[in-house]
């Protein structure tokens, strides 16, 4: 089966929109980076980047497309000729955060609301793999899924007007890490001592969009022993190769 | 040799830029780069540059600069009122600057952002392969007081003009901004449509290098969009009726309606208004003309 139902236009001179149908879902995404891969072989690599988010890939050229197009009915070929079904190398990340009350500023306002305990917000909300959709809003800000209904919560009505890097959030059905310290709704529960993003890296980033995140929890002592080694240089992310 | 350039005051707002990040997207990095690209293009070009070289963009209050050793300097864009040591200077000229000269800015006259292109272009620090300054990604983000900017201080002998380099100016002076339609322009209603197209829009105050707010509001009935991405020239339409136009160091992705999309030489004309400037949206003619041809 070919990837099928998709739209696809110009978005300025440098920048080429494919949307598939409207749908937030796992099966989507998988769709969205299959095409992705397909679309990234057929290109010579430093000329253009593919990006996508939950239903969207935006192809962007480094130069000005010509014959737009005549790019276009190129893309719908190879979108036409995209087998579904393969296996994408998805990674798992355990990433480390401290649900101490000293990070987590909003954990016991969450507890009361919900008519949970702390330690029953923890575990629900290191309990799941989620997904990762695509990286946007900050450098290093992964879009992730799979947040339990149970600790769905509505941002703040006022941002703060600085949540500290590191920072673990939960805002609607979402949940994420703060990649820099930045305005911010949600609610913070907790910080991770990881650099998910780091400019001097190659890549900045190790996670990309379709791996998996799980959470555990560590306590203040840990954390600062993490932080000490992340600083160093010396700390190192556990992954393992994830087969769905 | 090595040259620097010390910052003896600030002015508004100044930034390193060259032609932006590439490649960094899908890790959530803008691609910043210069706001007006045509006229940091022109000055490395009369410079004989490479065309990454990096320039300081200027925006409507230049700072004033000391130069430690002799290297060849332009200026281009807007017309801020450029002098040396005193004396005024020409924009699209080529200057040799002496150890110890000074240059400075006066009133702002045309435009609103200037570019000072340096033979050789800025030696400052490259990091995801681009000089251009950002928050969280560079050491700086913008010029302030005492700071040293590097450059490489190589003289040739004479001060030759490429006399080959047409120079356009006219679009300082231009309200039109070209543009096409966004993906979510067909869901908004005739009236909508025509309220967008026959609107003169002014530049609200809040407009920098991410985005540009227009003051007038135009009524919006369009639903939420599911988060995709954005580019620069991206024009966003948000539930309260205002038009966002995305600039250089604009978010990788956005949730609200794209109803239009600049085209790149309208960024750099939207790149020398400053608030209180007025625009206008002009569809590319065959683009209008084949939108029409389908609705009919």
């Amino acid at each position: 089966m070919s990837v099928q139902n998709f739209t696809i236009q110009p978005m300025g001179e440098k920048a080429i929109l494919i949307n598939f149908e409207p749908e937030i879902s796992e099966k989507m995404l998988e769709k969205v980076l299959i095409a992705k891969n397909f679309l990234e072989n057929c290109f010579i690599k430093e000329k253009i980047e593919v990006i996508n988010t939950f239903h969207s890939l935006l192809i962007n050229y480094s130069y000005t497309i010509e014959d737009v197009y005549k790019e276009i009915l190129t893309i719908k070929r190879v979108l036409n000729e995209t087998k579904i079904g393969i296996n994408l190398h998805n990674l798992l990340f355990h990433i480390p955060v401290c649900y101490d009350p000293v990070f987590g500023w909003d954990l016991e306002l969450l507890a009361e609301e919900k008519k949970l305990s702390v330690n029953e917000i923890i575990e629900l909300h290191v309990e799941p793999i989620y997904t990762v959709y695509f990286i946007g809003f900050l450098p290093g800000f992964l879009y992730l899924g799979g947040l339990k209904n149970e600790l769905h919560f509505p941002r703040k009505n006022e941002p703060r007007i600085e949540v500290p890097k590191g920072a673990v959030g939960i805002g609607e059905n979402q949940t994420g890490i703060y990649p820099n310290s930045s305005p911010g709704g949600w609610q913070i529960i907790g910080s991770s001592p990881v650099n998910i993003f780091d400019k001097k890296g190659n890549p900045p980033c190790a996670i990309s969009a379709g791996d998996k995140v799980k959470f555990y929890a560590v306590d203040k002592e840990r954390y600062e022993e993490i932080r000490e080694a992340v600083s160093g240089g010396i700390f190192q992310l556990k992954k393992e190769k994830y087969e769905g | 040799m090595k040259g620097r350039i010390e910052v003896l005051q600030p002015g508004l707002y100044s930034t390193i830029q060259d032609r932006g990040r590439f490649g960094f997207k899908k890790f959530g990095v803008p691609g910043s780069g210069a706001m007006d690209s045509y006229a940091a293009t022109i000055a490395n070009l009369l410079l004989q540059n490479n065309p990454d070289g990096a320039v300081l963009e200027i925006t409507q209050m230049g700072p004033k600069l000391k130069f430690s050793s002799a290297v060849k300097i332009v200026i281009t864009g807007a017309n801020l009122s450029p002098r040396v040591n005193n004396s005024e200077i020409k924009n699209n000229k080529i200057y040799l600057m002496a150890a110890g000269d000074v240059l400075s800015f006066g009133k702002r006259e045309l435009g609103g952002r200037s570019y000072l292109g340096i033979a050789g272009g800025f030696q400052t620090e490259e990091i995801l392969k681009s000089r251009s300054w950002l928050k969280d990604i560079t050491q700086y983000f913008r010029l302030e007081k005492g700071m040293k900017l590097d450059y490489n201080s190589v003289v040739q002998k004479g001060v030759e003009t490429v006399s080959s380099v047409k120079i356009k100016s006219g679009y300082l002076n231009d309200n039109n901004l070209e543009v096409s339609t966004g993906p979510e322009f067909d869901q908004l209603s005739e009236t909508e449509k025509e309220n967008l197209f026959n609107t003169e829009f002014h530049i609200g105050r809040n407009n920098n290098r991410m985005g540009v707010q227009l003051e007038e509001k135009i009524e919006n009935n369009l639903k939420p969009i599911i988060t995709g991405p954005v580019v620069p020239g991206t024009v966003q339409f948000t539930p309260g009726g205002r038009l966002i136009i995305l600039m250089r160091d604009c978010q990788t992705t956005g949730g609200y309606p794209r109803i239009l999309q600049l085209s790149e030489f309208a960024l750099n004309v939207l790149a020398q208004k400053v608030e209180g400037d007025t625009i206008n949206f002009m569809e590319k003619r065959e683009d209008s003309e084949r939108r029409l041809n389908r609705s009919q």
